[in-house]
């Protein structure tokens, strides 16, 4: 719900480029011209006092980027609640009686949003009914377990993003580092330390590269990266399947199971919490998405590289006249998108499955970190944050399915929603009726101009 | 913002360079891989024993003797055969000539052959069925396709076929069973496709949302609200809302009599028969009316349109619509189409693969039709070999098409053009 504090920061320190982000939507530019158009006030009217500091302040705060946030996740997940009573048993069976005792079904309907939302929270931030602190925080711990590959992944697609590809290819990508990275965790010999560095840098290599093909067929002969992306993904998904049910590749010795033994010890993540209490799944992976959502700022805000990216996205035709290499440009930022989507891959076998995988192993993750990516407006720290929200409504969508019995999947409706609203503040500001922040302050007077 | 980033290497001074000096070597190339291909499985894989096509079935009034191939010396001649293709494409790239699409089709279909033979060597290959099969896994895929091609024929992009897709199967599922009519199904079908692409219009024309986003978004949408209410609602009332009644096979009389042709086209479900009158509808409309003028001049050079009279916004949202409804209906084929009871993500990227179809067949509503034949085809093709024992693992058959696809899409439609407009939203000023 932080995230769009977030965005702002990165645009503020991302120079003046960053609010002409290809992925922004027009609507998303008019703020900037407000506060311009409110400064210069007197000249407007002379009969009307200029606006006061709170006045603005509360218009600034009514028509940003915040407030959109906030109320397109609680428009979601009002919509979610309709769905859930809706369906809810109780529900319709009070509703047989509506009109003899309303108070019955609005109980009813009461019950069961209250207690799927709680049980939403209670499984992704903070457990009440846990004696100690450290047994209550636990859920949280689960919540970033879940954002750690969402981050990892999100970053990716955003990365491809600023430099106007489209990179679905996240579920091959994920699977190729995965099967790379588990194949030297499981049959490689190593001192600890250095076999989770090998394995880790085996999978981001494996990473960039499936998505580099993507990225070298785009600058050599203009194929679509959609589609190539998309067909990588199915080939990544077969080879995957064959190599695992092939004994001598990834099967595991005398299993018959299309699924690899599990991971060394000395090439497993070490959990982040295991000195509090065990029974913490909270690895370092979440570090190293961390690390990366660092290095991502660094490259697309700070380096030279990113400069280019970030020109090459807005428009490659300027970037091309002004000297880019427009060409290198796809595939240096299909390179690192694909290590960041294998890093995705690589922290699921070496730190949350790491009893070994099948070919299911990327979970939906990689079409997930689209999602994440459009939620975080392909900002690094906007992805942080939104990886984060994601992965509260994963974590919490199941305990909510083991509690109260509603399946996960609402968590899908609530999240696209709030992707949707976000994306169209239009949207949201009229079904809040709330102020048009490209109209003028004086909204009234103007509109009473219009008229005449 | 993908397609923004596409436009520049294709303006038209950057093709003329592409075409002349680089992108030709690309067919040759891939023909060069592809003869290596059949050669290393003539070298390195041999196969004894004949191969014997059958052409027909056993109800059929009209017998086709079958075809019977020495495996070996078959997939020899076809090596020889496509050596000599490829090395006439090296002639004719140097003496600056086009490779004609021809060449490439009776390639392509000469590979195929070979491969056929060679895969299916001591056995005999059920030609029937693998071509009936083939047309009824593309039905989807065609209908998806053609929504594809409508919308960024208009300039909007429609990444949410899968979501369509999902929505028809869905609804179609529902109301069958509901009504026990399958057309209230199929008619249901493309009023839940076309409430997908309406969303779809509103965010994108209305709303300037990136077209991406939303597509991408509203496939999530979707995949979640079908799933959510199966577990929630269908699965514990299957017998009621989750029993979908099927169309039945409904035999043409004549014209399913002709041998070959007549099992495989004409011995179909009504959806299928519905698809070819989609595809000829679409493309006569698209190509030869006001209507497909209109719709192709709004997604090329929206502020022209505009100048002349035509409301932009309107016809795209409306034709946006169109293609909702048409990749609904093509959603009716997992359920109603075939008597399954609706799942959770039935679909299974089909939607997806419907959009490579779409820029794989260049925005073309008959290429796009060929190109999700082509998918169909593979898919079925990997059931078939299963069944009679092929020497390739199944995966590596199952990821065929898909190889195929991307050598196509940097080798042969690299360089295609999207319409001008396409995923750009129309600001009037």
């Amino acid at each position: 719900m932080s995230d769009p504090t977030e965005p702002r920061g990165d645009a503020s320190a991302g120079g003046d480029l960053d609010p002409d982000v290809a992925i922004e939507e027009p609507g998303a530019i008019a703020p900037d011209p407000a506060p311009s158009r409110g400064a210069p006030s007197k000249p407007v009217d002379d009969d009307v006092p200029p606006p006061s500091k709170w006045h603005t302040m509360l218009r600034q705060i009514a028509t940003g980027n915040a407030l959109i946030s906030v109320l397109s996740v609680v428009l979601a997940l009002l919509v979610g609640a309709i769905m859930i009573a809706f369906t809810d048993e109780r529900v319709q069976e009070t509703a047989g009686y509506f009109f003899a005792r309303p108070g019955d079904m609005l109980f009813a309907v009461w019950d069961s949003v209250a207690g799927a939302y709680t049980a939403l929270f209670q499984g992704s931030v903070y457990n009440f009914r846990r004696d100690t602190f450290a047994a209550g925080i636990r859920p949280l711990t689960e919540t970033l377990t879940f954002a750690t590959p969402l981050i990892a992944g999100g970053l990716g697609v955003a990365l491809a993003f600023r430099v106007g590809m489209f990179n679905i290819g996240g579920r091959g990508q994920m699977l190729i580092a995965a099967s790379i990275a588990g194949w030297i965790g499981f049959a490689v010999d190593l001192p600890w330390g250095l076999h989770m560095l090998v394995a880790l840098i085996g999978g981001l290599v494996g990473g960039a590269i499936w998505a580099a093909i993507a990225g070298v067929l785009k600058a050599r002969t203009g194929a679509h990266e959609v589609i190539v992306t998309i067909m990588l993904n199915y080939v990544a998904f077969y080879l995957v399947s064959w190599m695992l049910r092939t004994p001598g590749l990834l099967q595991a010795p005398g299993s018959s199971n299309p699924k690899t033994p599990a991971m060394k010890d000395s090439a497993i993540f070490p959990g982040l919490l295991d000195w509090l209490a065990p029974g913490y799944n909270l690895h370092f992976g979440f570090v190293i998405a961390l690390a990366a959502t660092v290095l991502v700022w660094w490259i697309l805000s700070r380096s030279s590289l990113g400069f280019k990216f970030r020109a090459v996205g807005i428009n490659p035709n300027a970037a091309r006249v002004a000297g880019i290499n427009v060409k290198g440009m796809y595939v240096y930022a299909m390179l690192i998108s694909g290590a960041l989507l294998g890093l995705a891959g690589v922290n699921q076998v070496l730190g949350t499955v790491t009893t070994g995988f099948t070919a299911g192993i990327d979970a939906g993750i990689g079409f997930d970190a689209i999602t994440v990516a459009l939620l975080g407006r392909s900002t690094p720290w906007g992805t942080f944050a939104a990886g984060i929200l994601f992965g509260a409504f994963k974590a919490g969508g199941f305990s909510m399915q083991a509690a109260e019995g509603v399946p996960i999947e609402i968590v899908l409706v609530v999240q696209s929603l709030i992707v949707l609203f976000i994306a169209a503040p239009p949207l949201v500001r009229t079904i809040f009726g709330l102020p048009d922040p490209s109209a003028k302050p004086k909204r009234r007077k103007s509109a009473k101009e219009v008229a005449k | 913002m993908t397609t923004t980033a596409e436009r520049p290497q294709l303006s038209p001074g950057a093709t003329s360079l592409d075409t002349t000096v680089v992108t030709s070597w690309k067919a040759p190339i891939a023909f060069g891989i592809f003869t290596l291909i059949a050669l290393g499985l003539a070298v390195f894989a041999p196969r004894a024993g004949d191969t014997t096509y059958r052409w027909s079935q056993e109800s059929d009034v009209i017998q086709v003797p079958d075809l019977v191939v020495p495996a070996q010396q078959a997939l020899w001649a076809v090596v020889a055969l496509l050596a000599v293709a490829t090395l006439s494409s090296i002639l004719r790239v140097r003496s600056k000539r086009r490779i004609p699409l021809w060449l490439v089709v009776v390639f392509a279909i000469l590979f195929m052959f070979g491969f056929l033979t060679w895969a299916g060597a001591g056995s005999s290959l059920p030609m029937i069925g693998l071509l009936f099969g083939s047309l009824s896994l593309a039905v989807p895929l065609i209908f998806g396709s053609l929504a594809g091609v409508i919308g960024e024929r208009a300039g909007v992009v429609n990444i949410a076929i899968e979501g369509q897709l999902l929505a028809g199967a869905f609804t179609a599922a529902v109301v069958a069973s509901v009504t026990g009519q399958p057309w209230l199904g199929l008619i249901a079908a493309m009023v839940a496709g076309m409430l997908v692409g309406m969303v779809l219009a509103v965010f994108s024309i209305k709303y300037f949302v990136d077209q991406i986003i939303v597509g991408v978004v509203l496939n999530v949408l979707v995949t979640g609200l079908t799933s959510f209410f199966f577990s929630q609602v269908l699965a514990p009332n299957a017998a009621t809302l989750n029993t979908p009644p099927r169309f039945d096979r409904f035999p043409i009389p004549l014209l399913g009599d002709i041998p070959i042709i007549g099992p495989v086209f004409f011995r179909q479900t009504v959806i299928v028969y519905l698809m070819y009158i989609a595809v000829a509808l679409v493309f006569f409309g698209l190509f030869y009316t006001r209507w497909g003028l209109r719709l192709r001049a709004v997604g090329e050079h929206p502020q022209a349109a505009d100048t002349v009279g035509i409301n932009v916004n309107r016809t795209r949202f409306w034709n946006v619509a169109l293609a909702g409804a048409i990749a609904g209906l093509g959603g009716t084929f997992y359920t109603i189409g075939s008597g399954i009871a609706f799942n959770k993500e039935m679909t299974a990227g089909a939607g997806f693969i419907a959009l490579a179809a779409v820029i794989f067949g260049q925005w073309d509503p008959i290429k796009a039709t060929l190109a999700a034949l082509l998918f169909g085809f593979a898919s079925n093709l990997q059931n078939t070999l299963s069944v009679i024992g092929s020497p390739v693992p199944s995966e590596f058959m199952l990821m065929l098409p898909y190889v195929v696809t991307i050598f196509a899409v940097a080798g042969f439609v690299g360089r295609s053009r999207a319409p001008a407009a396409d995923g750009k939203p129309y600001i009037k000023s």
